[in-house]
């Protein structure tokens, strides 16, 4: 209640000395200046908010061993620049090629100093407007009608300040450490503050709590100094090479997980962090033990006086006294700065480190409130790559592109191609694009077909999760049917406990295309676009409800769709199933004759040939077809009227025959509709 | 036809079924009664049982208890219950005491004895069956003897009902249980009668058959009304089966005729469910009783191997020949109705028959073409592109591209600035119409070597995205010329070599190029000046123009603009535009048009001023009166959307016909259609059209008269008529009355997609029970690497390997086949044999 007396006082007091900006971001990290970027180049109205007097102060402090374990390639083979975004995981997006992170290192793991640097050089390279020194202390909202969401959001700083935002964009990440608390915690260093120095671990026995990559990088530090190392932590370990996902243990640091498998003294344990307590000795060591033992104890009596859990069990695992324990436990989001009327909600189970949010980014709690970068980690937590600046550049991208709609008025960018474009359009995206290929199954290309299917319009990396409000979050209309393009890894294939090498694990056959196993596009076909029930009521680990088809490119080893027979026929065929057409393509001579033979064209010569842009194609070509059976040469045709060489009578057939199957345009689509 | 035949074996049982049901009965197997007073005290009134009795099991009986045993579930399906009495030892009733009653069966119905069996005559499940159902079904199946018998029930049943008569060679076969089961359901509807005696069979037919085998005769008594009258019979040809006894009366209860006024696609009857086709023949109202009489003749010759259906044509729609009097539809799916002109009835019959025998032929080659099904279904991987496979097969060939220049992200702003003209083509390495391009475009770059001033170049987008997006290319492929301090200039025509090089060109001189002077002017026209043009371009237009007439003027530059690199463009405004214009008759503004090298020049005034308008009415104007078809030019008389008159010549047109079909074109309503030729020669793709309408190439020259955009109709001109302006006037007057009958019509056929696509869908559903609809009630989610299915079951012991990778002896197996596919090198063998090295 004092609280918010003093907020409201605070409002009455200083109702003048509001700072009106359309936009407010808190927090100048790299989600902070993406999205700044994006705004500026839009030419909204926006103010980024910095605690510190420059971008990226937690990479100045953090990772405290100061390797960043996002890879930074500097040669992939290729000049594409979008497809290189691939495998750069540290550039943010823009426009200026000055800025990608491989001009600033050549290290594949770059040092943590170079990102900030990087993020200063953005800021300053892009001239995003940046307010440093301003810590917001508190957020609330003020009612009003007017206000894009029926609210202004006020912001206030350190120096009593005052900020009114009509949209507030969070993109404070997650900073918080996390703590466990237990009769002896006080003897726990922090991963904030430990000593990187290894020298001062020399001949010690270290306890480390917890198993994520910042306890592992802390022991790797220090692996060679100590006489071992023990880890503890609730869960298993789960390394990034079976779980796909850059989240979890990297193999960089992974380096304690040989010397305990070997034997070489270092170890990891499994228990549940509540339960410990520690307990110090006259000569300054510490013991593990367990909270149940000291229950009713006066633990200032002297260590003497406590059982310890080797008296009764003498092979007690831990039973060997400690130098120090350092406590690796990550962090969590700042709720504290937020009026209870943002209601902004930690989520449940292993993600309440984040607030509540939609899978449009949007809190839970407050509309207007959008969660940018590592804190919006909760829509796709250990799935795929929202938490990373891989990843949530995209998002990033995709939330001003939601926000441009709702409050500008500027649809979602799209283009419109003739439906011969089709398979090429497709083709292009999951090879090149790099949204798709980070965010698997979180963004997806969507293709919108237009009426009578002859067009259809492409957007790109839109948020999945919010795929029933399409029409209204994107301002385009999805009447006629639409395809969803995401990436996807085999069900089931990754998991801490899965065997990822078993032998044919990938798969190389297009029509087994659907137990590909590594990450591969996948196309979902939906005559109508789904509700939110459908949404809702969609099959456990699915991205997606039950489309009306399915089609799976089969996994590539060098992730290069481009196969004439393996990748493109396959998914020509599957598109023309969905639309009921034929969408091959034609020279201009076949064109001629169908145009002589036939009532209708087949799509490539109506959207070519006839608007006078048909393929001729050169001699060589044309025999090849003719070789090939699906071209005839009448050039020898004799003038007799006799039947033609059995060749090319056969060819032709054959041309016709193609055309003429009987086909049952995707009967199962027909099928599941009676179901 | 199997599914056919397996919808009607159900509802044959499930008759049977409806039969059985009324007099519900036990178990399926035989009952065991302890003793007779026991069996005698349950026996229900109007329950049917057969009963034997047996003291202890008496060795001579043993193969007739195995036979009574298994035909007591046949006979359950007749409401039989079969009971096995024991007699106790010390029993001296009727049926136990006797020695000779314990060698016999006994029909009880309610506990009245029906008939008494011996055991003998029960020699199987046939004869056991047989006999049951004969005792029982006395009323229903008459036994006959004579002639005279058959003649009496025959005559009796005139009028009222029909008749079915079988022979057979001796009670108790497989064949008299047929008749009987089919009594059973049947008898209430026909009068069955049967006969062992191989005399009444031969009295009874024309021709000798065969004695020892059995026959049924269905004899149609009912239509007779005068008792003179024989019924009419026929015969069943297929043997005597339960099955096709029960087809062959479905086929007799069905309607002589059928009356039909709907589309023929969609009719369905008795006779194409059973698997045999359906003849229409096709009857207008003024013929209508002379071929419903015809129809019932042939109806009566196809009895129980065709249908029989009267369709009125006045009814019906028909997009058939009018002279087109029968129709076959066959009962197989998906095979279109075949309209026929046949002058008798025999020859409906000769087809129908005919038919049937190809059928038989067909059936037993069935297997193999189940085998080519299944290739059939494998040509799904198989390219029909034309393009892609053409591209594909060519990729090994190296092409000519040094002449032109790759421009990358770094050089493309710089190179366009270092040269006063660059030619563009935007292309992805990876899409084939885009390398089908390039190709024709090193064709362009070894053409135009040496001209000045050229700068050929390309840009893959598949390596430089953000170039492609940059400069708007959505496309591929893209071709653009860049001038310095212009706007780009994006091609639009034929990706053709020779199209290509003449845009390039022609683009190199501004549109319109501004004409100084009269002689300039003058040159111009002559197709003189500028020198060093591309010769392949006759018709230059020149836009006359006095200076006070700006907006037009601004207009023709404007469409200059859009027709840049496809039409020769000039203007001339100076102050003697005046005396220009007035040489041909015309007033500024105004078009000169000075076709083919400016031995004629045309002068038309200009009234329009929007540029839309304008660059519409000079395409229009660039037209030939009396063009060549060929390839690249069709589309553009295509546009026009009018009907074609098209001479197809051999080769070169004589003089004669050309100036006939000038004549002609030169008519007014020439603006009706398009008068064209097309020289087979030049474009042998001709003949492929021909061939289309006519299956070969008729003799040439060849009129025709083809209405590409409404209706499709294709008319030939008479060949015995001379090619000339009256003789073709006169028979497009008759085309337009309609007396004329085309030759062909174009196919209305959707370009459906050619070849289904791997349903993922499906094959996912069993392995991933969430994803279907209902889902199944197993939870149990199979690990991906069980997910295959096909491997063998034996096989899932071994997949505990994959987890002790490591062992040595691992390393030597190979794929274990997981899917059961051959795996391929870059997507499986390789990574499969790396890991396990490491």
């Amino acid at each position: 209640l004092g609280l918010a007396l003093y907020a409201s006082s605070l409002c009455a007091m200083s109702g003048a000395a509001f700072l009106y900006h359309d936009y407010c971001v808190i927090g100048a990290g790299p989600a902070g200046l993406q999205a700044a970027y994006f705004l500026q180049r839009a030419g909204r109205d926006y103010i980024v908010f910095e605690r510190s007097h420059a971008p990226g102060s937690f990479f100045a402090l953090y990772p405290r061993h100061r390797k960043l374990i996002s890879i930074n390639k500097q040669y992939t083979g290729k000049s594409n620049s979008e497809f290189n975004l691939r495998h750069d995981w540290n550039s943010l997006l823009s426009h200026d090629r000055r800025l990608l992170f491989r001009r600033y290192s050549r290290d594949f793991f770059p040092n943590a100093d170079t990102m900030v640097r990087y993020l200063e050089d953005f800021a300053s390279l892009l001239k995003l407007r940046v307010q440093y020194n301003t810590a917001i202390i508190h957020v609330t909202l003020e009612k009003n009608e007017q206000a894009w969401n029926g609210h202004y959001f006020l912001l206030t700083d350190q120096d009593r300040k005052n900020y009114k935002c009509s949209s507030l964009l969070v993109a404070a990440g997650t900073w918080v450490p996390n703590v466990v608390n237990f009769p002896g915690s006080e003897y726990v260093e922090g991963y904030e503050t430990v000593s990187i120095n290894p020298e001062d671990f020399t001949g010690q026995t270290v306890l480390i709590l917890g198993r994520g990559n910042s306890a592992f990088e802390t022991a790797e530090n220090i692996l060679g100094v100590t006489n071992f190392i023990h880890m503890v932590s609730r869960s298993r370990v789960r390394l990034s090479w079976a779980t796909h996902y850059v989240g979890d243990l990297r193999a960089i640091n992974n380096g304690l997980l040989d010397t305990y498998q070997l034997k070489s003294l270092d170890g990891l344990l499994e228990g549940d962090l509540e339960d410990l307590a520690i307990v110090k000795d006259k000569k300054g060591k510490l013991h593990i033990t367990l909270r149940f033992y000291l229950e009713n104890r006066n633990i200032s009596a002297g260590i003497d006086s406590i059982t310890l859990p080797q008296d009764e069990l003498d092979n007690f695992a831990t039973r060997a006294p400690y130098d120090r324990v350092i406590r690796c436990l990550g962090w969590k989001f700042d709720f504290s700065i937020y009026n209870r009327s943002l209601r902004m909600m930690p989520g449940k189970g292993n993600i309440k480190k984040y607030p509540q949010i939609k899978p449009s980014y949007e809190s839970r709690g407050t509309r207007g409130l959008f969660v940018l970068g590592t804190a919006s980690h909760s829509v796709d937590f250990r799935k795929s790559a929202g938490g990373f600046i891989h990843g949530f550049r995209y998002t990033t991208r995709a939330v001003h592109r939601l926000l441009e709609n709702r409050h500008h008025g500027v649809p979602w960018p799209s283009t419109v191609y003739p439906i011969t474009q089709l398979t090429n359009s497709i083709i292009k995206r999951v090879n090149e694009a790099s949204g798709l290929y980070q965010m698997f199954s979180v963004l997806a290309d969507i293709i919108l077909l237009r009426e009578n299917a002859t067009e259809f319009e492409y957007l790109e990396e839109y948020p999945i999760g919010v795929l029933a409000e399409l029409e209204m979050q994107t301002g385009r209309k999805a009447r006629n049917g639409l395809f969803v393009i995401i990436m996807e890894y085999g069900r089931n294939f990754s998991g801490a406990d899965k065997d990822v090498f078993y032998y044919n694990r990938a798969v190389g056959e297009a029509q087994h295309a659907w137990q590909s196993n590594f990450l591969h596009p996948v196309i979902y076909y939906y005559k109508h676009l789904p509700t939110e029930r459908e949404m809702r009521l969609r099959p456990p680990d699915w991205p997606l409800p039950r489309p009306n088809a399915i089609h799976h490119v089969v996994e590539d080893f060098l992730t290069d769709w481009t196969a004439p027979n393996a990748h493109i026929l396959p998914l020509r065929r599957f598109l023309e199933n969905c639309l009921g057409t034929d969408l091959r393509n034609f020279f201009a001579e076949s064109c001629f004759l169908f145009a002589f033979t036939h009532q209708k064209l087949p799509p490539s010569c109506q959207q070519g040939y006839v608007r006078m842009q048909g393929l001729l194609g050169s001699q060589e070509l044309r025999q090849h077809a003719v070789q090939a059976g699906l071209l005839q040469d009448y050039t020898h045709t004799d003038f007799s009227g006799d039947r033609p060489p059995d060749s090319h009578h056969g060819s032709q057939e054959h041309l016709r025959r193609d055309h003429g199957i009987p086909l049952r345009p995707l009967q199962h689509l027909v099928n599941a509709k009676d179901e | 036809m199997p599914a056919q035949k397996d919808r009607w074996v159900s509802s044959l049982v499930f008759l049977l079924f409806c039969a059985s049901s009324i007099p519900k009965c036990g178990s399926a197997s035989l009952q065991q009664e302890p003793s007779p007073q026991h069996y005698f005290s349950g026996l229900e009134a109007g329950k049917t049982s057969l009963a034997f009795f047996s003291p202890s099991v008496s060795p001579g009986a043993q193969p007739f208890l195995e036979h009574i045993e298994s035909s007591a579930e046949a006979l359950q399906d007749y409401g039989v219950s079969v009971v096995k009495v024991n007699c106790p030892k010390e029993d001296v009733s009727r049926y136990c005491g006797k020695e000779n009653a314990l060698r016999k069966a006994f029909l009880f119905r309610g506990n009245r004895l029906i008939r008494e069996f011996p055991t003998d005559a029960l020699f199987d499940v046939n004869s056991i069956v047989a006999n049951v159902l004969f005792a029982l079904l006395f009323n229903e199946v008459k036994y006959v003897e004579t002639l005279a018998d058959l003649e009496n029930i025959e005559n009796v049943l005139k009028g009222k009902s029909n008749m079915v008569f079988a022979y057979v060679p001796a009670t108790g076969t497989a064949e008299h249980r047929a008749v009987m089961e089919a009594a059973f359901v049947y008898g209430t509807i026909h009068q069955f009668v049967l006969t062992t005696e191989a005399a009444l069979l031969k009295a009874t037919s024309h021709d000798d058959p065969d004695v020892s085998s059995a026959w049924l005769l269905f004899c149609h008594c009912q239509q007779v009304t005068e008792p003179a009258q024989a019924c009419r019979r026929t015969a069943l040809a297929q043997p005597l089966t339960l099955l096709n006894i029960h087809r062959h009366l479905k086929l007799m209860g069905a309607p002589l005729v059928t009356e039909v006024a709907e589309d023929p696609e969609k009719i369905s009857t008795v006779h194409l469910q059973l698997g045999l086709p359906l003849v229409f023949i096709l009857s207008q109202k003024e013929t209508y009783e002379a071929d419903r009489r015809t129809a019932e003749f042939v109806a009566w010759q196809l009895l129980g191997k065709a249908g029989v259906a009267l369709l009125s044509r006045d009814l019906v729609e028909l997009n058939v020949l009018q002279r087109s009097n029968v129709a076959l539809k066959t009962p197989d799916e998906g095979m279109p109705i075949q309209y026929l002109v046949l002058e008798d009835t025999d020859e409906v019959i000769t087809l129908v028959e005919d038919k049937s025998k190809v059928k038989q032929i067909q059936e037993e080659e069935q297997e193999e073409e189940e085998d080519e099904d299944e290739k059939e279904n494998n040509n799904q991987d198989i390219q029909d592109d034309q393009v892609v496979e053409a591209v594909s097969r060519d990729k090994k060939r190296e092409l000519p591209l040094e002449q032109i220049l790759v421009l990358t992200e770094e050089n493309f702003h710089s190179s366009l600035s270092e040269a006063a003209r660059t030619v563009v083509l935007f292309y992805a390495s990876w899409e084939a119409v885009s390398l089908a391009v390039l190709r024709s475009y090193s064709e362009v770059a070894a053409h135009l070597q040496g001209s000045p001033g050229v700068l050929l170049s390309r840009v893959n987008c598949w390596d430089w995205p953000g170039l492609c997006s940059q400069e708007n290319v959505t496309q591929f492929p893209t071709l653009r010329i860049y001038q310095e301090g212009q706007q780009s200039v994006t091609y639009g025509g034929m990706w053709g070599t020779e199209e290509l090089s003449s845009f390039i060109l022609l683009s190199q001189v501004s549109c319109p190029l501004k004409l100084a002077t009269m002689d300039e002017a003058e040159g111009y026209l002559r197709g003189e000046f500028p020198s060093g043009l591309p010769s392949h371009h006759h018709t230059s237009l020149l836009g006359v123009f006095s200076s006070a007439t700006s907006k037009a003027r601004e207009a023709f530059e404007e469409a200059g603009n859009i027709l840049s690199g496809h039409v020769r463009m000039g203007m001339y405004f100076e102050d003697d535009a005046l005396a220009l214009s007035q040489k041909y008759s015309v007033s500024p503004p105004a078009l000169l048009l000075a076709r083919s090298g400016g031995r004629s020049v045309e002068g038309i005034a200009l009234s329009q001023h929007s540029v839309q308008d304008m660059v519409q009415m000079i395409r229009y104007e660039l037209l030939d009166i009396f063009p060549e078809i060929t390839v690249p030019n069709l589309p553009q008389y295509l546009q026009l959307g009018k009907p074609f008159l098209i001479l197809f010549s051999a080769g070169d047109i004589s003089q004669v016909e050309s100036k006939e079909m000038l004549k002609l074109a030169k008519r007014r309503p020439q603006q009706t259609f398009v008068v064209c030729w097309l020289n087979l020669k030049k474009t042998p793709v001709g003949y492929g059209i021909l061939r289309t309408y006519f299956s070969t190439t008729p003799p040439l020259p060849l009129l025709l008269w083809v209405n590409l955009h409404a209706g499709g109709q294709v008319f030939k001109f008479p060949s015995e008529q001379s090619i000339t302006e009256m003789n073709i006037l006169s028979w497009l007057e008759q085309l337009q009355a309609g007396l004329e009958i085309p030759s062909s019509t174009l196919s209305e056929e959707d370009w459906k997609p050619p070849l289904p696509a791997y349903d993922f869908l499906q094959m996912m559903e069993p392995s991933v029970p969430e994803l279907s609809p209902h889902p199944a009630d197993s939870p149990a989610q199979h690990p991906p690497k069980n997910a295959g299915g096909d491997s063998a079951g034996g096989d899932s012991g071994s997949r505990e390997e994959p987890s002790q990778a490591s062992t040595a002896e691992e390393v030597g197996v190979p794929g274990r086949g997981l899917r059961g596919t051959a795996p391929r090198l870059a997507a499986r063998d390789k990574p499969g044999r790396r890991h396990s090295e490491l």
